[in-house]
């Protein structure tokens, strides 16, 4: 097997090799880099960039046809329609009152779900890193949630959390008073922060782990010999040189939870009443799960949505940057 | 005290650290592993007992005794109160209220029971037919040749591709390096929910639907995959580079040799997602592929789930065994990633 | 399943040969529906040379999300199963030009054959055939309530009445929930008439707020908060997500429940001997004592390259044998009148089931117009999905009954709106 893996990887090598070397002959060392960057960039051009720029047609046009020339140019009216509000703090007064109970939401979702699903995966990478029995079956349990597909998560958490479920009963057999879980909104809200971390947590430990490989084992010989306390190389050391990884968590996990929908959807349905709405939840709801579709809403929804997270992670990106450059 | 966090290599004895890993460790395998055994052990109850709550932990199946002469066999109940209080008998039938029962020793004396006087006997059963009924209900193997044929293309193609931008955008400066790197990290912005239905127009145009490669061409350009391959890229120190390229090493080269091993940790990271992002995906494959002949596991899977009603026997039988390939895939690709640079002795 | 894949590539090794059609046919099942249908079509494929039939098994969102999709980008298979047919009516293609006898079908399927003469198909025109009708109707745990000793309410019996006889069971035996409704706006919709709810203005458009809607809505809040509705089923939920109650029936945790005939064949399988249980046929309001009817369909659709070949399919599936034999299997209520009027021999079921299927198929005649109506409006969708959205959040309390309301009536209409 590795024999195999090995002879296949020495033969891309050399298959490649020469039009690669005739390519950096003529076109000189220096421009490789794009052709390296080529054959993904032709692919994000067709089948991301283009159906991105398709969207903005959407946003700008009402109708549920899907074919572009079936609909009705309306400029920003759908814009307009969302961002229709007496106050943006009181749903109520807004035209959409259900999109902005969404952004409500969803704001308070990521602010919880970012904050301790950083803090959580990066104590479990830590730990996983040891050098500790059983290594490979520790790191399989906590990325096994990530492999379940969402109905079958979301499945498994009703089945603790309803009404007579494990969790309720394990309460009970405490003495404890049971709670109908899904039925009080701040418990739902409660519930859905944990699950999608439960869900999604081994992702992030699983990139934090091998970021914590680029660390060289020298660099903690060296502070363990200058008698440096344990929780000083932690900060001084391990999160430092852990930086550029743990940006990729950073952004990856706000624009995920931003994103965050499909186990919540099983689990709660949003509900109860919008508690537990979230913004990809309402798109979903305007554009596709209703008849008929609202697409040029729901399109015009997401484009908001994107703006507002490419400012969050450009300023992410920027505090790293400055803080690299002062560290 | 933060010990625990920052020990890395266990040395003879077990001291104080350990045991507080290990006891994150357990808690940790009993909140993130319990559920899932669980599903496992669910899968193998008959849809009535999945329905049943308090739900129970293993599958319990009601039990059914012959007695001489009833064609059917009946079924065991435990009388816990009244008269036949601590007897095990047979049902005949149940009647409004009343359960007509019989004891299978003494099949003459037919006696009357209150239906909350008695209490099912029941005993550990699996239920294999949610397994079995899978082969025979569609074509397994088909599917599962097309969940791995778009799997394994994909991810390798992913992995070419994302390795050799991130190569790129971390080991060379030239003018656009940043724009390009934000151009890939903002396409991470738009929900893939949204861009399906214009996405569809794209690939329906190029006249891919109903064809596997309708799955695996939109896929490969993962902006996660670029953006993680980038990051660890940027802490491979550039003298080893340069050391190649003063020996004439070609571009290709030092991205092949030097630059994808020691990205090993990485780039098993990117190949565990990659495998489970393509073998678990749905809605796609779902717009994509409506042949059988194309269909995917997932898709057969969620075959189950009907408008009213979903088989959820059969669907919790087909999860299980979807796992099985990627736990696979998943143990053999663990060990990689904690052999990068730390042991290989570059530094 | 396997037998059709075997003759799927049989279709495909032959097609180059000879002139063969291959008719691919999108299904989704909540049963058996499909596997009954698949062996079905071999008996077609044995009387019409030359046409083959490929059913592809997709789950129930393919059908509702993908394949509006595909079909207006002009892909997508040759006859789909669907529930949606205002949604899908300008793709269907009408068989009464490729079929025999189009007034036996039109006498047999009249009213369901209307739900798809919407929006610009023609007036007579022979799109769909129905092969699952649904009826919405209550089911009550007999055993419960003869625990409890009271009187279960007699057929024709009011909501009302209903509600205070399970209240009472549940009081009396300890159970949790006395009444249950499915979370949809279309089970929703049958007790609403039944208190008067017109839904329709003169123009046909809805949905209408007056005062017999108005009436259930606070009726049906004030059942949540006195605890006689299963609070679970609606408040556990958001946004037009669907949810039944059929787990805390089967359970004998629920003394009534108002679903609908598809459920039959679940409560057979799954109650086994556990309980007594009754169907209740359409339950009274003040006004009228009406049910919904629905129901999944089989229709053509017309980019396909062979109309003929699907005229002969639809001819086939609409026949009363074949109906006969697929609705034996799948035991579901029969939307040809000529079996409606002769009855199904339904296979392997118990008295219970065989009682419950009747009282089910007798009570769809006496349906109102309104409710047809509803079932056969293009955007009835519009009007299922707002329903629970908006009244959920007046049963949490994130609004007021008449604050949901108004955003019930707006939300509609946006949507009607955006296809207009």
């Amino acid at each position: 097997m590795a024999a195999l893996v090995r002879a296949l990887y020495e033969g891309a090598f050399n298959l490649f090799e020469k039009p690669m070397q005739m390519l950096q002959y003529s076109l000189g060392a220096h421009r490789m880099a794009w052709v390296f960057l080529l054959p993904n960039l032709l692919i994000f051009g067709l089948f991301t960039y283009l159906p991105i720029m398709l969207n903005v047609w959407y946003a700008s046009t009402s109708g549920d046809r899907i074919l572009l020339g079936d609909r009705d140019w309306v400029g920003t009216a759908n814009f307009a329609t969302l961002l229709d509000c007496g106050s943006y703090l009181d749903p109520n007064t807004c035209r959409r009152d259900l999109f902005w109970r969404a952004v409500h939401n969803t704001g308070w979702f990521v602010v919880l779900q970012v904050g301790f699903m950083i803090l959580l995966s990066l104590i479990a990478a830590l730990i996983l890193n040891r050098n500790i029995p059983l290594k490979g079956f520790f790191r399989a349990v906590f990325f096994y949630p990530v492999l379940l597909s969402p109905v079958v998560v979301a499945l498994i958490w009703k089945w603790i959390l309803q009404r007579n479920g494990v969790l309720n009963a394990g309460m009970d057999w405490a003495g404890m008073d049971t709670v109908n879980w899904l039925l009080d909104p701040s418990w739902a809200f409660f519930w859905i922060v944990f699950v999608s971390i439960w869900a999604n947590m081994g992702f992030y430990v699983l990139i934090l782990l091998a970021g914590l490989q680029a660390i060289p084992g020298d660099v903690y010989e060296a502070a363990e010999m200058d008698g440096t306390p344990a929780w000083r190389q932690l900060f001084r050391i391990t999160l430092p040189l852990l930086t550029p990884t743990l940006l990729v968590v950073m952004v990856l996990s706000l624009i995920r939870a931003v994103q965050a929908f499909d186990e919540i959807y099983v689990l709660t349905g949003g509900g109860p009443g919008s508690a537990t709405t979230l913004l990809i939840q309402y798109i979903y709801d305007v554009g596709f799960a209703t008849r008929p579709r609202q697409f040029g809403l729901a399109a015009a929804a997401s484009l908001l949505m994107a703006g507002v997270l490419l400012v969050l992670t450009l300023l992410q990106l920027a505090a790293t940057r400055k803080r690299a450059e002062e560290g | 005290m933060l010990r625990f966090l920052t020990q890395r290599r266990g040395r003879d004895r077990l001291d104080m650290t350990d045991w507080i890993a290990f006891g994150v460790l357990g808690l940790g395998v009993f909140l993130m592993l319990g559920p899932v055994l669980w599903l496992v052990l669910s899968s193998f109850k008959t849809e009535a007992a999945l329905q049943e709550y308090p739900p129970r932990l293993l599958p319990l199946a009601p039990q059914f005794v012959e007695v001489e002469g009833f064609e059917t066999a009946l079924q065991r109940f435990r009388v816990i109160s009244g008269e036949h209080e601590g007897r095990e008998l047979a049902q005949i039938r149940r009647v409004g209220l009343n359960a007509q029962m019989i004891d299978p020793a003494n099949p003459e004396e037919r006696l009357n029971v209150h239906i909350n006087d008695r209490e099912a006997v029941r005993a550990v059963q699996v239920e294999t037919e949610n397994y079995t009924g899978l082969f025979t209900r569609f074509n397994f193997l088909l599917y599962f040749w097309n969940s791995t044929f778009i799997t394994v293309v994909a991810t390798v193609l992913t992995v070419l591709f994302n390795s050799m931008a991130a190569f790129a955008l971390a080991k060379y400066r030239f003018t656009g390096r940043t724009s390009v790197f934000l151009l890939i990290i903002a396409t991470l912005m738009i929900p893939p929910t949204v861009t399906l239905v214009p996405l569809f127009l794209v690939v329906s145009q190029m006249g891919l639907i109903n064809s596997p490669w309708a799955v695996i061409w939109p896929a490969i350009a993962t902006p996660t995959g670029v953006f993680l391959l980038r990051q660890y890229m940027l802490t491979i120190p550039d003298d080893l580079l340069d050391a190649a390229r003063m020996d004439n090493a070609s571009e290709w080269r030092v991205y092949w040799k030097i630059v994808l091993p020691l990205s090993a940790p990485a780039l098993a990271v990117l190949i565990i997602f990659s495998v489970m992002w393509r073998w678990n995906e749905f809605l796609w494959p779902l717009i994509v592929l409506n042949r059988s002949e194309v269909f995917t596991l997932q898709l057969a899977l969620n075959s189950f789930q009907g408008e009213l009603q979903t088989a959820w026997s059969s669907l919790l039988a087909m999860t299980v065994l979807t796992l099985l390939p990627i736990t696979l895939v998943f143990a053999f690709l663990q060990k990689f990633i904690t052999q990068g640079i730390a042991q290989s002795g570059v530094k | 399943m396997r037998k059709t894949i075997a003759v799927s590539a049989l279709a495909l090794m032959t097609a180059g040969a000879s002139q063969a059609q291959e008719l691919r046919f999108m299904c989704y099942q909540d049963g058996n529906e499909c596997d009954a249908w698949a062996a079905a079509f071999q008996t077609f494929e044995a009387e019409n040379d030359g046409i083959t039939v490929v059913v592809d098994v997709v789950p129930y969102q393919a059908i509702i999300e993908s394949l509006p999709i595909q079909l207006e980008v002009g892909e997508g298979p040759d006859l789909a199963r669907v529930t949606d047919y205002g949604g899908l009516a300008r793709f269907m293609l009408d068989v009464r030009p490729h079929v025999s006898d189009p007034d036996m079908i039109e006498a047999r399927y009249g009213p369901s054959l209307a739900w798809a003469r919407v929006g610009d198909n023609a007036p007579d025109g022979i799109y769909n055939i129905v092969d699952q009708l649904t009826a919405t109707g209550g089911f009550a745990n007999a055993t419960l309530f003869e625990q409890a000793g009271v009187d279960m309410p007699a057929p024709g019996s009011s909501w009302a009445e209903w509600a205070d006889a399970s209240r009472a069971v549940r009081d009396a035996t300890g159970i949790d929930f006395a009444m249950a409704i499915d979370r949809t706006g279309h089970r929703f919709a049958a007790p609403a008439m039944s208190f008067g709810a017109a839904l329709f203005n003169e123009d046909g458009e809805a949905l209408v707020i007056d005062d017999g809607f108005r009436n259930f809505s606070e009726q049906f809040v004030a059942w949540h908060e006195d605890g006689t509705m299963a609070r679970d089923v609606w408040a556990g939920a958001g946004g037009g997500t669907y949810q039944d109650a059929a787990g805390e029936f089967i359970n004998a945790n629920l003394a009534m429940y108002y679903s609908g005939s598809w459920q039959i064949g679940r409560f057979g399988r799954d109650i086994g001997d556990a309980f007594d249980w009754v169907a209740t046929g359409s339950v009274c309001g003040p006004e009228a004592c009406t049910g919904m009817p629905g129901g999944a369909g089989i229709v053509g659709l017309n980019h396909t390259e062979h109309p003929e070949a699907v005229g002969k399919l639809m001819e086939f599936v609409a026949r009363d044998d074949v109906q006969a034999q697929v609705l034996a299997q799948t035991r579901n209520l029969p939307a040809n009148a000529e079996l409606q009027a002769n009855g199904i021999d339904y296979q392997d079921v118990t008295p219970e089931v065989a009682a419950a299927l009747t009282a089910f198929a007798a009570s769809v005649p006496n349906f109102s117009e309104t409710a047809y109506a509803l079932q056969g409006y293009q955007f009835n969708r519009a009007v299922y999905t707002n329903i629970p959205a908006r009244l959920t959040q007046a049963i949490v309390g994130e609004l007021t009954l008449s604050e949901a309301l108004d955003r019930l009536e707006q939300d509609v209409a946006d949507a009607i709106a955006e296809a207009r």
